[in-house]
């Protein structure tokens, strides 16, 4: 599209940065409120981050939320890499339409009705085979690993349709095997996607609250879910200091992958082979 | 088939099949049997007595939802809300994406960043900024009261308004991305013919842009409203009592009932009344996916 860019887009793209970053600057400013009164200015302090860090439950749940998050993010990147592969390299094959409805369903179906179906099947196989034996931390990691490979699926698959593929079928017509086809060309080149599909499962799998409701069982209380329980009771500025530690850590994190990914692209811009 | 290709096949295709289609299965199954204080806390479908296996199907759980006028008034509440919510998106939306599409492309990369990037923190903790913002005694609120404009609080917070407001705040990333990509995929050359044979600029924008940016609007719009309609955050932390909404309903009758097998029915018909959108978004993504 054009290059011209007129006032008044201008100031509607303010109006619009405005209106989605505002709410979280207020969340901040009033983390470092000395008044128990969310929205009451009582002056400047730092003591909700120090009662946050006093806080058990809170942080037992932080930990529990941030291993789950790992393994369902690193498992959905597998699992996701091979569904992109097989929806975008692997032509037709039998079943494949149904694949495909696997794959883009779980990016739109109501969290209640993921977690409500979960859950039965996890009672349902239970009781039939014996396991899993309870609900816990291994059934949250599953249902995670499930929605988030979609996601994974989305970001690898565009990534991959992008590429050249002329530099898979130099290294085939050279002989080697698939395996090593993908593994020594493909993945370098689509690894900035892994990377940003990692964090994108990461983030959610972090931030769900209506799946890991259905399918956790005592003592596997996700950080979502203690935040949830705590907001239900009233507004409190302990959250408030908790939600300024998301936004910085999850501004780092991103801005980082951001910059890294950049640097890839022209850094393999500038290399006399990555651009043919 | 190679061994290779069928294992790298079967492999996602097995996982999906177990975890994301069977579910549905089991809840359909579930849907027609009873509520039993047992654990699990519902009847069997088969049972086997007298060297007689009788299958039981109740239907009781859709006759329910039919005759209790509360879960229709839910499904209907949802749909419309979703429904406006997704428009009021659109429109707050397709301007953004426009611009954005527009910029320099130094600064084009920047600019989508900063649309995505709340979205990287807690939705949970997004919802309860506006929370405060919206009560009786919160920031809008007070900031009129001292202004004079009004004397007495308005009543936003568990309002129907505030669940409008949550929806277009925390879905708006995901109206803006599939119109942005659709936009910048648009051929420069025919806006430039459609101005070069006189159209003056929001006639090329109607007559051209806008048609042409129909697949990305319908994405987006699918994104928005199949999740709303099932939301359950948004409607319990803004909305209130008096906000119906169908998600908040299941939620309940699992967790405060705790009968299975109604929410098990109140999400099938959820499915049922979402499976034509879902299809359009399928079909949509499915050409973005192949391409």
């Amino acid at each position: 599209m054009g290059k011209k860019v007129s006032s008044l887009g201008k100031t509607y793209l303010t109006l619009g940065f405005i209106f989605l970053y505002l709410p979280i600057l207020i969340l901040i400013i009033f983390s470092f409120n000395e008044s128990k009164l969310v929205t009451v200015w009582g002056g400047f302090s730092t003591k909700w981050y120090g009662e946050l860090l006093n806080d058990k439950q809170m942080l037992g749940a932080a930990w529990m939320s941030f291993k789950i998050a790992f393994l369902a993010a690193s498992s959905a990147v597998v699992l996701g890499t091979m569904a992109s592969i097989v929806m975008v390299r692997m032509g037709k094959f039998k079943g494949k339409a149904a694949f495909a409805s696997m794959i883009t369903a779980p990016l739109v179906m109501p969290e209640v009705i993921t977690g409500l179906s979960l859950l039965l099947l996890f009672v349902a196989m239970a009781q039939t085979i014996g396991w899993p034996a309870g609900r816990g931390m291994l059934t949250i990691l599953i249902a995670h690993v499930t929605f988030c490979t979609a996601f994974v699926a989305v970001v690898v698959s565009s990534r991959l349709r992008e590429m050249d593929v002329s530099l898979e079928e130099a290294a085939r017509d050279l002989g080697a095997p698939p395996w090593k086809v993908f593994f020594l060309v493909t993945l370098p080149i689509i690894a900035p996607a892994l990377v940003s599909g990692w964090l994108l499962a990461f983030t959610l799998s972090l931030d769900d609250l209506v799946i890991a409701s259905f399918v956790s069982g005592p003592g596997s209380t996700t950080l979502p879910m203690v935040v949830y329980s705590s907001v239900r009771l009233g507004l409190s500025p302990k959250i408030n200091a908790l939600a300024t530690i998301i936004v910085l850590l999850a501004t780092t994190g991103v801005l980082t992958a951001w910059w890294l990914a950049r640097r890839v692209e022209t850094q393999s811009v500038n290399l006399p082979t990555g651009d043919s | 088939m190679s061994w290779g290709r069928k294992s790298v096949i079967s492999v996602p295709y097995l996982w999906l099949t177990l975890f994301f289609l069977v579910p549905f299965v089991i809840v359909f199954k579930i849907s027609f049997s009873e509520m039993d204080y047992a654990i699990p806390p519902y009847t069997d479908l088969f049972t086997w007595a007298d060297e007689q296996l009788t299958l039981t199907l109740n239907l009781g759980n859709y006759a329910y939802l039919f005759t209790d006028d509360l879960y229709i008034r839910a499904y209907l509440s949802s749909i419309r809300i979703a429904a406006i919510a997704t428009i009021i998106c659109l429109f707050v939306a397709y301007p953004i994406a426009y611009v954005i599409a527009r910029a320099p492309s130094a600064t084009r990369n920047a600019l989508l960043m900063l649309v995505i990037l709340p979205s990287w923190t807690s939705f949970l903790i997004r919802i309860y900024a506006w929370v405060g913002i919206l009560k009786n005694n919160g920031l809008i609120n007070n900031f009129l009261m001292w202004l004079g404009i009004i004397d007495q609080p308005i009543a936003m917070l568990n309002t129907e308004f505030a669940v409008y407001v949550g929806i277009v705040y925390a879905y708006l990333p995901f109206m803006v991305l599939p119109l942005y990509t659709n936009l910048m995929k648009l051929d420069n050359s025919l806006l430039e013919a459609a101005s070069d044979l006189g159209a003056p600029p929001w006639k090329v924008f109607l007559t051209v842009t806008l048609p042409l940016s129909k697949a990305g609007m319908i994405a987006g719009s699918m994104l928005v409203f199949i999740p709303s309609v099932g939301e359950f955050i948004i409607p319990d932390m803004l909305g209130g009592a008096e906000t119906l909404m169908i998600g908040k309903v299941l939620w309940q009758e699992f967790f405060n009932n705790r009968d299975w097998p109604v929410a098990s029915a109140v999400a099938i018909v959820m499915l049922l009344l979402l499976l034509l959108p879902i299809t359009l978004f399928h079909r949509y993504q499915a050409r973005e996916l192949e391409n």
